[in-house]
């Protein structure tokens, strides 16, 4: 499966010969060209409805206020970004036709595709991504605001042209384009408004090849094609569906009787999709989350004893088994983690201190901090909070309590829900609990984060709540961030993946990877970095 | 009459003392549980800032002291609006009035077969008692009581829409027919069978079960062998005499259940993705969505008042020295 050539080539190849970012640009085309397998010969056929699930039910679908999961599946086919990603991150055209980046990394330059319109028909140009970039999403995205507060300035010189020009290099800006990061709003509605009260958020307007039709609260949403998409031909699909489905059992039987055609992230439970796997009428996949590559991790409040030595954390470390986790309770969806960086991010690298199950050692570094076993072989008590996420997330919980409780670490389980877990989580109250953070295709975007003291920030979600603190791996990540040559930022990342392996600041437990179930009969579906999420404007379904 | 007026009206009043307990009350709920609709929203976008969350309790009017968000609410209704769910960013009465037909076409339909194969089953069981008929009955209303409902759910689809395929598995209608008219109702029936079986089979046995009992009290009263000794014939000794002394406490159950039926059912709307109030109160609780989960409250607390007196007017009828008691 391929997304066809005639959108990626001759322009790309210009832009990539024009940047300096040639070595890397040149990439995406030739993984274009090389993986361009059997499949190929099939001819796209036009019309069809594909049918999928939306789960669980977003609250808008305006991408720009809203980048839950749900919504960036559903949204990711009505709004566009400048760039979307291959499967090794690489960028590629979306609305921008080519980009340039100066070679001091500071100034990034970017052509606009220039027949594109909004579903309202007025014209997108320049100013909508100037306005998007500069206005709207600096005052309402979190991640958005965080990449383009960056800038010094945005302009438009011309109508089909942007430039950003940084105030200090940041390589991982190029990153920063994808739909759910940076998705482009039409400035000649937004301009001046509300932004969170305009009206128009209830009936989306993006660029995108498809179009809201109908969103039947609780029940379903029905996209529609975008008959004036600017590129001739496409899409091929009349529409998508997206139902509402709640129960995770119905969600199955949906997909096993082919009542929907895909099923993402995680609609299903691990412990369906073995099942899944051998439907005979189904593909199943986990590409298509290089993007958001996410790790989970045993979080740790550095702030509550024995917690705060490291060798404690390392006793954890040592009497988990990621392996029986990934395998009998994630049913073998996931790789097991070296380090902070998921393998699939850039400058992941495995040379880094690695923890196999060894109870002995656990228990020597339990007997080093002096925490002998008691009369009921007790060593120390901890409270572990479960994420509210699903009965898997529990299974772990329960597992942990019994690898633990095997080195004398007695684990009393807390549970909550989701706003509960938040609430407590943010605000610093809890000892462990589990955490999934994406990593964005950066260590800059989505790594750093987790790990740097400047992000101790009290009442704050995904940051670094353990209060875990190295001014070594501060200015490590802060140099990596500013660095333009790959190389050398290859080196900062490696000494800091080092370091953080021994600090062992959190438990890691499994680069997470989701499946993605699709009919056999849906073609050039999840061909990039972001899978489901993308337009779709290529997929097609073969005859029955 | 008058007295039954007089009844009625002095009913409305403490209904309305209550009501305005109900609203305080579940304001205070609602507001203890930990967590708020910022914090549930940061956490499901993965927004990691101060500034998302602040924006978004401002918009809310979240960071205002709470008696303040009270005295606020508390006027909105008092002038008939049930406020604004800032999450979907609608009125809460409009976001309701989409979902109550769905659940009111699912639960009205449930409770009504309930009750008619319930009282049915019931006196059938009682008049047989002892005897194959009445065992069997009992056994399949123990069951049908016993058996988790999701279950009895996933299992009902399973069989009638994944092996038989007669009918579809979930949803209120075929999603883009485009239906109109009877076939819209055609199709809508199509897809209410699986959910008000399931429903109304749990409801059933309890119905089922306390006929019986109830019948069987009655059946050994004097008045019973006295209608039998004038020669009356046995369908009319069950249906005039038995049945209707014994029904009394089925319409208590039933009263209290139909002021629920608003309400919905979490489990059934869930299996079967029907786009009920269920659903909603459930996804509003874990969303901390306050005003929408108020509203929910707000409107079956009023359902039931109104279906408890109806209930007591019921009575009456049914049962005239009830009247005269009064």
């Amino acid at each position: 499966m391929t997304r066809p050539l005639p959108a990626l080539p001759l322009r790309f190849q210009r832009a990539a010969a024009a940047g300096l970012l040639a070595a890397v640009l040149a990439i995406p085309a030739l993984s274009g060209l090389t993986a361009t397998p059997v499949l190929a010969q099939e001819t796209p056929v036009k019309g069809g409805v594909l049918n999928s699930i939306v789960q669980p039910e977003p609250p808008t679908l305006m991408l720009g206020l809203n980048q839950q999961g749900p919504t960036q599946t559903v949204a990711g086919k009505i709004y566009q970004s400048l760039l979307t990603y291959d499967q090794k991150l690489n960028p590629m055209p979306s609305l921008a036709k080519s980009w340039t980046v100066s070679p001091d990394g500071l100034t990034y330059t970017f052509k606009l595709f220039e027949n594109v319109t909004w579903h309202d028909g007025k014209p997108f140009t320049a100013k909508d991504v100037v306005f998007s970039t500069n206005v709207f999403l600096k005052e309402v995205h979190p991640r958005a605001r965080a990449v383009f507060s960056r800038c010094e300035s945005i302009t438009a010189p011309d109508d089909y042209t942007v430039v950003f020009t940084l105030k200090e290099a940041f390589p991982a800006f190029l990153q920063s384009f994808e739909v759910s990061s940076a998705p482009m709003v039409p400035a000649h509605i937004y301009e001046g408004t509300d932004f969170r009260a305009n009206p128009a958020n209830a009936t989306p307007i993006g660029t995108g090849p498809f179009k809201l039709k109908e969103w039947v609260k609780g029940s379903h949403i029905q996209l529609v094609r975008n008959d004036s998409y600017f590129k001739p031909g496409l899409p091929y699909l009349d529409g998508i569906t997206f139902r509402v489905i709640p129960d995770a059992a119905s969600r199955s039987l949906a997909l096993e009787s082919g009542q929907v055609q895909q099923t993402q992230y995680s609609d299903l439970e691990p412990f369906e999709v073995p099942r899944m796997k051998t439907h005979p009428n189904l593909a199943f996949s986990t590409k298509g989350y290089e993007f958001v590559a996410p790790m989970s991790w045993l979080e740790i409040n550095h702030r509550v004893k024995p917690l705060d030595d490291k060798r404690f954390r390392k006793a954890i470390a040592y009497a988990i088994d990621r392996k029986f986790i990934r395998d009998k309770i994630w049913f073998g969806l996931g790789r097991i983690p070296t380090g902070p960086i998921n393998s699939v991010v850039k400058f992941y690298d495995p040379k880094v201190t690695i923890y196999e199950p060894n109870l002995d050692k656990a228990k020597a570094l339990l007997d080093e901090m002096g925490l002998k076993p008691d009369a009921k072989g007790v060593r120390a008590t901890v409270k572990i909070m479960p994420m509210p996420y699903g009965e898997t997330w529990t299974r772990l919980g329960e597992y942990l309590k019994q690898a633990l409780g095997k080195v004398g670490i007695a684990v009393t389980l807390e549970s909550t829900d989701a706003a509960g877990w938040s609430q407590r989580v943010a605000n610093w109250d809890y000892e462990i609990t589990t955490n999934f953070l994406y990593q964005y295709g950066d260590p800059a975007l989505g790594v750093a984060r987790t790990y740097i003291s400047d992000n101790i920030r009290k009442g704050v979600l995904f940051t670094n709540t353990m209060g875990y603190s190295n001014p070594k791996v501060d200015a490590l990540f802060a140099a990596g961030a500013r660095e333009v040559d790959p190389a050398k930022r290859q080196t900062l990342y490696s000494e800091v993946q080092q370091i953080l392996s021994d600090d062992l600041p959190v438990v890691w437990l499994l680069e997470m990877e989701f499946p993605t179930f699709l009919d056999k009969r849906v073609k050039n579906a999840n061909t990039t970095a972001i899978g489901v999420n993308d337009t779709y404007e290529d997929v097609w379904l073969a005859a029955k | 009459m008058l007295g039954f007026a007089q009844l009625f009206a002095s009913r409305l009043v403490k209904a309305l003392a209550i009501l305005i307990a109900i609203v305080v009350m579940n304001f205070f709920l609602v507001h203890a549980a930990p967590g708020d609709p910022a914090m549930v929203m940061a956490g499901e976008a993965g927004a990691a800032d101060e500034k998302f969350v602040a924006q978004l309790r401002e918009q809310f009017g979240l960071n205002r002291p709470l008696y303040e968000q009270l005295a606020t609410y508390v006027g909105k209704i008092a002038q008939g609006d049930l406020g604004f769910s800032y999450r979907q960013q609608r009125p809460v009465w409009s976001i309701l009035a989409e979902r109550l037909p769905a659940t009111l076409i699912l639960t009205l339909t449930a409770f009504a077969l309930a009750l008619a194969a319930g009282v049915a089953l019931g006196t059938l069981a009682a008049i047989t008692v002892g005897t194959w008929a009445d065992s069997a009955i009992t056994v399949v209303a123990l069951l049908a009581y016993a058996t988790p409902i999701y279950w009895i759910g996933l299992m009902m689809s399973l069989l009638f829409s994944i092996q038989l395929g007669w009918l579809p598995a979930f949803g209120y209608e075929t999603i883009g027919a485009g239906y109109t008219g009877l076939a819209h109702a055609a199709d809508v029936a199509q897809h209410l069978v699986l959910p008000v079986v399931t429903l109304a089979l749990f409801y059933m046995a309890g119905y089922a079960r306390l006929t019986r009992a109830s019948m069987l009290e009655v059946r050994g009263q004097d008045f019973v062998k006295t209608a039998k000794a004038k020669g009356l014939t046995p369908t009319r000794v069950v249906t005039r005499h038995i049945l209707r002394n014994a029904i009394l406490p089925v319409i208590t159950v039933a009263g209290i259940q139909a002021g629920q039926l608003v309400g919905g059912s979490i489990l059934i709307e869930t299996v079967f993705a029907w786009p009920g109030i269920g659903r909603l109160a459930f996804e509003a609780v874990l969303q901390r969505d306050y005003q929408v989960l108020l509203g929910i409250f707000l409107v079956t607390s009023v359902m039931v008042i109104l279906f408890n007196i109806l209930t007591d007017i019921l009575y009456g009828l049914v049962d005239p020295r009830i009247q005269a008691a009064r």
